[in-house]
């Protein structure tokens, strides 16, 4: 298979077959986790849990106070990343057009140039993390085989994707093929492995939300 | 600096000077040292009498002859026709006077009489299914005369997309069964020079490089030399500025195709494509594809037929996404079932509980 | 003598549910709920990290309720939950756990920890791993009636001793009161003067109150230990008390987690809604103080601070009142460091003050509530939980730090004007 079969094969069955596993997972882990149920309260609410789940949604966004302290490579290498990739994913112009493509959507982008930086500076935060997680003793502890291969999963994406822009090491082509490639492991690995905190972050804070609405604690 | 070659130049109005310049932008732009400029001008210059300058043959498998027409096609008289005076072109079928058995026979005069030495031209794929029976010449598949052809070959000149990968023919479903040169000869020094149709300046360059250092140029993974084929059409591109920017020709009539923004989104090939038409430009350096408004196909890649659709931007994907709908009802599906296992378990160890007294605190 | 690993996992399985389900999916081991829990900050052992005390019950619900967790245990990449090592987690589930909230409150995904940790305390306790002192604490509420092994007569008998003491009488079983006042045992061994205070309280603000002969104890081990069951038992007496005296409200004594049983947790456990309303006595004060039935006179002039019970303020919603009657009656009132929402558990909450072989690590743990003291030194320590100023006091004394420990309810009494005695309070 040469690199412009690969590149074929990834942007068209590849990308079919990840984009459906992907939805596959997304629905059936969704219903795996939420058809659980939860018991109602049955305890009188100090004051109508409203949109205390929403608000918690946006809330838990933010660092509560004193924690950026705490633990500043989390939070500022966390918040870096996660910014970073979104501004890398969904303002680099050829990202754009996929997603017309696909949906029909469209926005504008940003340069290119911009979207370099943003992704060294993506990468840069993701090994600072990486780094946290190895010397930190809780952080290690914790850690898992799932920790270490979900951080990989993320990684490849970005860096491919950039060595693809800059032409390091491989062939523009090829590298775009490894960079497609890298995405939908990445979406065929979501549903089934911590990433998909990305969805269930929601349900979650809407849950813990909810119960402190429900009891009048503000938060 | 005198010779055949310097006289022919002279009687067609071209001077020395013109001649060595040529050399010298050749050897640039193969990227090597200026003194191989003169090397080369001094190699083509001091090429002896017809009888013994090199033998180059020619074999046309299943080709349309775009590439022959590339090389010769252009306003005569110019310097990559001229290559010709320095080499012995024995045969070529489309431009050679002899006909049927004369045109075998000077091949095969050619074979032997330059025996290991001459250089072997292909263009056009050969075909495999049927034995053979898609192309044949003089009674005898290509394969065969490729075969045979090859084996007294110093080196071997893969033509065209179609001899370097299989080109249109190879192309899904690829009812002939075309391969390659390179997947048929695995023990000599070959060349491709891809493109529908590639580029004379590029044929004339390797030509002058193979006459000159009697070794084939440094070559890429796909056999091509680097010189030519080391960059993409896009990071050549003079539209690349707009590509930076986010500036996109979103039809081929609207303001964006009219300021000569760029035309990714209107399926150019040019971030995967390795080739020099950004620079070296066609018809003499008038223009080029994407100069023209129109995107690049991506013709010097192997299977770039078979890549999705020309006028499809390179970052959408080749098949919409047909899946996505079952593989969600699927998996809601597949989640419903679980749920209800799981919820047949959860109500199972809910019935199955008995109220806890203080003696089961106890083990 | 029935508690085995099978009962365990039942029960397990019976109470993950949804939320659950969500947090475990949620968490990606970022360990910030660590910085959020005392008992990791004050030992730095990464053992005592918050989610990491539901691992045994993550594995459990991967194994059981996901179909890929299901497939790991098959092919076995996901051993299965032994007894053994229930045993081993029951010190970070009981010993290192106060249910104090605080992870629950950082965790940047959302979940809610000590939700889980309340929930996997049932599979604890019936596979037969809960700590001795809280078992004892459960049966004698269970058999005798208080945790402490308080009884009626004993009752009485402080009801008697503050009707001496205070010129007013103590209602008991008064159908139709207004109000029921709950006690903890620790009140009416440790801190008598709570019941004269609610006297005095009540009196000014012309409210009907009783006691309740049949449900005078309002803590329950049972939710601390985590056994819904005998949990239900208990709070079924205040259920059936209240009921038979048709008050409108139960007021909850100083004390975190009795509120919480009482409040959140109880009508849950007798499935279904409360025919009466449920106060923190510091809800009922802060109520008096807006209506303008709660007068005070005097000040107390030295330097005073509030440590917030975590069942009171972060799980509970209860914040602001207690900072109003702190102002109605200090001139010198001083917050800590994270006070409020935030404020640090004092380290012996959920049952944790009960394990005896816990002790040590408790005291290490207050080191964080030491270090919150010293940085507003304070003349005295006010709180609104009779088990944190057990604590507390214990804490103190043994690093040495003189702040003694009051009740609020106490303190507010205490400037009541006093209308029966010539003499003031």
């Amino acid at each position: 298979m040469n690199e412009i079969q690969l590149l074929t094969w990834v942007r068209g069955p590849g990308l079919d077959i990840a984009v459906g596993i992907f939805l596959l997972g997304v629905f059936w882990r969704l219903f795996e986790i939420y058809s659980l149920g939860r018991k109602k309260d049955l305890s009188a609410s100090r004051s109508a849990a409203g949109a205390s789940g929403w608000h918690t949604i946006f809330r838990r966004s933010l660092p509560p106070e004193g924690m950026v302290k705490k633990s500043p490579v989390s939070y500022i290498g966390g918040y870096t990343f996660h910014i970073g990739l979104a501004i890398v994913v969904f303002l680099f112009a050829p990202h754009i057009l996929l997603i017309h493509s696909l949906t029909g959507l469209s926005w504008p982008g940003l340069p290119s140039q911009f979207i370099d930086l943003a992704a060294v500076v993506t990468m840069a935060a993701m090994v600072v993390v990486l780094v946290d997680r190895i010397n930190k003793p809780v952080k290690r502890y914790l850690s898992t085989f799932g920790d270490w291969f979900t951080w990989a999963v993320t990684f490849l994406p970005v860096l491919t994707g950039w060595m693809a822009v800059q032409h390091l090491l491989l062939p523009y082509t090829t590298m775009l093929a490894l960079h497609i490639l890298s995405v939908e492991v990445l979406l065929v690995v979501l549903p089934f492995s911590k990433l998909f905190h990305a969805f269930t972050l929601f349900g979650s804070r809407w849950f813990n939300g909810q119960v402190n609405g429900h009891k009048g604690v503000a938060v | 600096m005198h010779g055949p070659l310097i006289e022919t130049l002279a009687r067609q109005g071209v001077t020395r000077r013109t001649f060595m310049k040529y050399c010298a932008t050749l050897a640039s732009m193969m990227a090597l040292p200026p003194s191989a400029g003169r090397a080369m001008a001094e190699a083509m210059a001091s090429a002896p009498a017809a009888s013994k300058r090199p033998s180059v043959i020619w074999l046309p498998f299943q080709e349309c002859t775009g590439c022959t027409e590339s090389i010769t096609r252009s306003h005569s008289p110019t310097l990559e026709g001229l290559i010709f005076d320095v080499i012995s072109l024995d045969y070529q079928e489309t431009l050679m006077a002899a006909a049927g058995h004369q045109a075998e026979e000077a091949l095969h005069a050619a074979m032997a009489a330059n025996d290991g030495k001459y250089l072997l031209i292909v263009d056009g794929s050969i075909p495999l299914g049927l034995d053979g029976a898609y192309s044949c010449i003089a009674g005898k598949s290509n394969l065969d005369t490729l075969k045979e052809v090859a084996k007294g070959a110093a080196a071997i000149v893969a033509m065209g997309s179609c001899a370097a990968y299989g080109g249109l023919p190879h192309a899904n479903p690829n009812p002939t069964g075309a391969v390659s040169v390179s997947d048929i000869i695995k023990d000599k020094p070959i060349i491709n020079i891809p493109g529908c149709p590639p580029i004379p300046t590029v044929i004339t360059g390797v030509l002058a490089h193979f006459l000159t250092f009697g070794s084939l140029p440094e070559l890429d993974q796909h056999g091509r030399p680097k010189a030519f084929y080391g960059e993409t059409i896009h990071d050549r591109c003079y539209r690349r500025p707009f590509y930076d920017q986010g500036k996109f020709a979103k039809t081929f009539d609207d303001e964006g195709a009219r300021n000569g923004w760029c035309l990714f989104e209107l399926g150019c090939k040019g971030p995967v494509t390795y080739n020099a038409c950004a620079t070296v430009k066609w018809n003499g350096g008038t223009s080029w594809p994407v100069e023209s408004g129109h995107g690049c196909l991506g013709c010097s890649e192997p299977d770039f037929w078979d890549g999705g659709g020309f006028y499809k931007a390179l970052s959408m994907p080749a098949d919409p996404l047909k899946l996505a709908g079952k593989a969600a009802a699927v998996g809601a599906a597949a989640g419903v079932a679980v749920s209800f296992v799981n919820r047949g378990k959860k109500s199972a160890a809910k019935s199955a509980h008995e109220t806890t007294t203080l003696a089961d605190l106890e083990k | 003598m029935s508690a085995s690993l099978e009962k365990g996992v039942r029960v397990l399985k019976e109470v993950i549910d949804a939320p659950i389900a969500s947090y475990f999916s949620s968490c990606v081991h970022c360990g910030l709920c660590a910085e959020a829990c005392l008992f990791y900050t004050e030992t730095g052992d990464p053992k005592y990290t918050p989610i990491h005390k539901l691992e045994p019950m993550r594995r459990l619900y991967e194994q059981e309720y996901t179909l890929l967790g299901r497939l790991k245990k098959m092919v076995g990449l996901s051993k299965p939950v032994t007894d053994a090592e229930l045993g081993e987690w029951q010190e970070l589930v009981y010993n290192s756990c106060t249910l104090c909230g605080r992870c629950s409150a950082v965790c940047p995904v959302g979940n809610d920890i000590v939700y889980m940790v309340r929930k996997f305390r049932e599979g604890m306790s019936a596979s037969g791993h809960a700590p001795d002192g809280i078992k004892g604490a459960v049966n004698r509420t269970v058999t005798i009636g208080s945790p402490m092994g308080v009884k009626l007569p004993a009752v009485k008998a402080q009801m008697k001793h503050v009707e001496e003491d205070y010129g007013i009488p103590i209602p008991l079983d008064a159908e139709g009161a207004e109000y029921m006042v709950m006690l903890s045992s620790m009140e009416i061994i440790n801190f008598p003067e709570y019941l004269g205070a609610i006297a005095k309280i009540m009196k000014q603000a012309g409210k009907t109150w009783t006691l309740c002969s049949t449900a005078f104890e309002a803590t329950n081990a049972g939710m601390q230990i985590g056994n819904s069951d005998l949990a239900r038992v208990i709070v079924s007496r205040i259920v059936e008390g209240a009921e038979k005296l048709k008050v409108k409200t139960v007021i909850s004594p100083e004390c975190g987690h009795a509120y919480t049983a009482l409040r959140w947790e109880g009508a849950n456990l007798v499935g279904r809604p409360f025919t009466f309303q449920v106060k923190h006595i510091i809800e009922v004060l802060g109520e008096f103080q807006e209506q303008g039935l709660l007068k005070t006179e005097g000040f107390e002039t030295d330097k005073l601070t509030f440590h917030d019970p975590c069942q009171l303020a972060r799980r509970g919603g209860v914040i602001q009142p207690q900072r109003n009657l702190m102002k109605m009656v200090a001139k010198d009132f001083v917050e800590m460091p994270d006070a409020g929402y935030m404020n640090w558990c004092c380290g012996g909450g959920g049952g944790a003050s009960a394990i005896e072989e816990g002790e040590e690590l408790r005291l290490e743990a207050f080191k964080k509530k030491k270090s919150q003291l010293e940085a507003v030194k304070p003349d005295r320590l006010v709180t609104a939980c009779a088990n944190c100023r057990i604590v507390l006091e214990e804490g103190l004394e043994h690093y040495q730090m003189d702040i003694p420990v009051i009740g609020l309810t106490e303190m507010i009494a205490e400037h009541i004007p006093d209308q029966t005695k010539s003499e003031g309070a």
